[in-house]
């Protein structure tokens, strides 16, 4: 009885030490755990698992594969919908998604979908980096079709894009404002949870040797623009996946205070800038306690982060546990690593000293009311509840408003009211020959759906190119 | 990689540099930065551009050493490289859409008459803006402040696009006096008028001279230079408060009106990490 076996416990980085260092919390499965959790996959007949995936992977299929074929072959099922599984099976919300519909999960526990993901997807990368030279699939062997397609933003969803382009005998090229590529995977998300050169790199690098070319420093909207590109660059067919764009403030009293920072900021000063290791240049505001506001997975990057700089640091988030929008486990590894969590707490201003350098934080105490739109039960304030919360940096994790750079720089590109790119379900938005997904078009979003769009919009412009 | 065409020093601490970056000069326009990263281990450094050209298909920055990262760049030589070299960033001077480029050497008559106040390195991003008025037959006033008269930068060329007018604390070169004294007096004792004007420099010279302008009723815009990560909107280390709004200097300026801006914040924010050992002028490249 496969079902009787229990879900296999995944090895972990003990957290103690952990909340030290930038190294990987999770260590993922060997060969035997995830054989072993493999097996516990019923191999539905009508996997409920594929339904919730954004990007449809045949997930029994790929796990059958694995036991009974092997991980070449569980690799090429999940090949086909999805390219870059390292990444996904880390930081998919798996809770909400195929773990979320697993049979098992209404009695038990769900099959580890995302750890044997993952599990499939590195043993792939380990393939490439053992041997130097690729392999069959992945070569850049396809017969060129004469045609160009520019990439805007190497994240999720123009990586995804532009392999499946590539793939297909397009010429890609894609422009990167930054100068690493990967997007949210190398700013935002920290190395503890997604690592930069182990994964993130290689996987990259598989984009590469499709004949995939890349670009930084190129900012789409200023250094070039998107009319450019089409009518003097003699690209057929632009996608634009610049991301989520510009973070968002309160709009409270002493936002502006020094030791107030965007998650964004202080996230890519240490991910991207490397201000935690001495080497670099770029620093970091030393703090002693660090208040993070708000409850996404940015904002447990960001507290988890804090904490592994050396300060105390604490989530503040108006509504209940319950309600956290962020990964269970990123939320679980935090409390593990001695993040405190404050719910129902809403801030009201921030506090600063004489010097205009935070000093602390003014909250209130909330409580949830009705439901809202989004289904959630809307927090209000408790009267009178005001209290001090002492500090002396404030990181600001609150989400983010679109750039309007591309839409400013390009003629007929429609926006809708909150400023995101109007896309069709595959990516076509008001423009011929413009296309675009990921969080230019739904705002800030996951990695997940940013790829899936990143795929269905490279169909759609293999339909309107294709004689 | 982005190669460094020629190298002189404007003093002992400046530099002006050629960079081959030929995007990024098809693209400049006055007013706006670039982002450089001198290597693997280098800041991103926000650096007003001074100068383009777009068939050689370079761009002219001026540095001025203030700490470890302006150090790393000034000791870079004609025919190294820049990692990065990014841009054109932030909005351009909004002289460049006042004044219509089909107008080239056909000044209307209500051309606006444009003040430029220089301080400090300040004066070089004064430049671009003022050699763009005369390109399009307006010659300019420019106000260029120093310490002393050996710390003058870029005072030849500016001479061959603009009425230049000097001065220097100690009295050693023009007008014995500081900027905003030497505004007061091409207003006032010289009868100058003026529609606008343009405050380049550092950002207690910039503070000061709006005040003067203010004074006068002239419009001020100034051109901030906000601390910044990445420089496209993306981190927001760059806000500003301006007529009691946050805004980000790398997207929405980097020039503001004047008279608007909350000066006092801006220094404050721009200092946040003096003292920190990473950013000091200790040492010369690792």
């Amino acid at each position: 009885m496969p079902n009787k076996i229990p879900r296999v416990p995944v090895r972990e980085q003990d957290p103690q030490i952990r909340a030290t260092n930038f190294e990987e919390v999770c260590l993922g499965y060997d060969r035997n755990e995830a054989l072993l959790e493999a097996s516990r996959c019923l191999n539905c007949k009508r996997p409920r698992c594929v339904e919730a995936c954004p990007v449809h992977i045949d997930i029994p299929g790929f796990i059958h594969a694995l036991i009974t074929e092997g991980e070449a072959s569980a690799a090429s099922i999940i090949s086909k919908d999805s390219s870059l599984p390292s990444v996904c099976g880390r930081v998919c919300p798996q809770e909400t998604q195929c773990e979320g519909s697993c049979v098992l999960g209404i009695k038990g526990e769900p099959v580890a979908i995302g750890k044997l993901e993952r599990y499939v997807g590195d043993w792939k990368i380990e393939q490439f980096v053992n041997t130097a030279s690729a392999s069959e699939d992945l070569e850049d062997s396809t017969p060129r079709n004469g045609k160009k397609v520019a990439i805007i933003g190497s994240g999720p969803a123009g990586l995804a894009c532009a392999s499946d382009l590539a793939k297909w005998g397009y010429e890609v090229k894609v422009f990167e404002a930054l100068h690493q590529l990967g997007g949210v995977l190398v700013y935002g998300i920290p190395e503890f949870r997604l690592p930069k050169e182990k994964i993130v790199g290689p996987e990259i690098d598989a984009v590469k040797r499709l004949g995939v070319e890349f670009v930084n420093d190129v900012i789409v909207g200023r250094t070039t623009t998107i009319d450019h590109l089409l009518d003097e660059e003699g690209f057929d067919a632009v996608f634009v996946g610049s991301g989520a764009g510009l973070p968002r403030f309160m709009g409270i009293e002493g936002e502006n205070l020094n030791g107030v920072f965007s998650a964004n900021e202080f996230l890519t000063r240490v991910n991207l800038m490397h201000a935690y290791d001495d080497r670099y240049d770029t620093p970091v505001f030393n703090a002693k306690k660090v208040v993070v506001v708000g409850g996404g997975n940015v904002a447990m990057d960001a507290v988890r982060t804090a904490k592994r700089i050396g300060a105390e640091s604490v989530i503040v988030y108006r509504r209940s546990e319950a309600e956290l929008p962020a990964r269970r486990e990123e939320v679980h590894h935090a409390k593990e690593e001695g993040i405190e969590f404050r719910m129902l707490t809403n801030p009201v201003r921030v506090l600063g000293d004489d010097k205009g350098w935070v000093r602390g934080l003014e909250c209130v105490e909330m409580e949830l009311g009705e439901p809202d739109e989004s289904g959630r039960r809307s927090p209000v304030e408790k009267p009178g509840s005001n209290f001090e919360l002492e500090c002396d940096a404030v990181i600001m994790a609150l989400g983010t408003s679109p750039n309007p750079l591309i839409k400013s720089t390009t003629k007929g590109l429609d926006t809708t009211r909150r400023g995101c790119l109007v896309a069709d379900d595959d990516g076509r938005t008001t423009r011929p020959r413009v296309f675009a997904g990921g969080d230019a078009v739904t705002g800030a979003a996951t990695v997940i759906l940013a790829m899936g769009a990143g795929r269905r919009a490279a169909h759609a412009i293999h339909e309107s190119l294709k004689d | 990689m982005f190669k460094i065409v020629s190298k002189r020093f404007l003093s002992p601490a400046i530099t002006e540099m050629k960079v081959l970056a030929p995007r990024v000069a098809e693209s400049a326009l006055p007013g706006q930065f670039v982002i450089v990263r001198t290597d693997e281990f280098g800041e991103r450094i926000p650096l007003t551009i001074c100068d383009y050209d777009r068939e050689a298909g370079s761009v002219t920055i001026v540095t001025q050493t203030i700490g470890h990262s302006s150090a790393k760049i000034n000791s870079l030589n004609e025919g190294d490289y820049f990692l990065d070299f990014a841009g054109p960033l932030g909005q351009p001077s909004d002289l460049v859409e006042l004044i219509n480029s089909d107008n080239v050497q056909r000044p209307t008559s209500n051309a606006p008459r444009v003040l430029f106040v220089a301080g400090g390195v300040g004066t070089a991003p004064v430049y671009p803006q003022a050699k763009w008025l005369h390109d399009h037959g307006i010659t300019p006033d420019v106000v260029i402040g120093a310490k002393t008269a050996d710390l003058f930068t870029y005072v030849d060329e500016m001479k061959k696009v603009a009425n230049v007018y000097l001065c220097t604390d100690d009295g050693s070169a023009g007008f014995h006096g500081m900027v905003p004294a030497l505004m007061e007096d091409l207003i006032v004792n010289q009868g100058k008028k003026y529609d606008r004007c343009v405050i380049i420099g550092p950002m207690i010279m910039m503070k000061f001279a709006t005040i003067m302008a203010k004074k006068h009723n002239l419009p001020a815009v100034v051109s901030l230079n906000a601390l910044m990560v990445d420089g496209t909107g993306m981190c927001g280390a760059c806000r500003v408060t301006v007529g009691g709004e946050t805004k980000f200097t790398c997207v929405e300026g980097p020039e503001f009106d004047g008279w608007l801006v909350d000066f006092d914040e801006a220094m404050r924010r721009q200092g946040m990490y003096r003292g920190n050992p990473k950013t000091d002028c200790t040492c010369l490249p690792k």
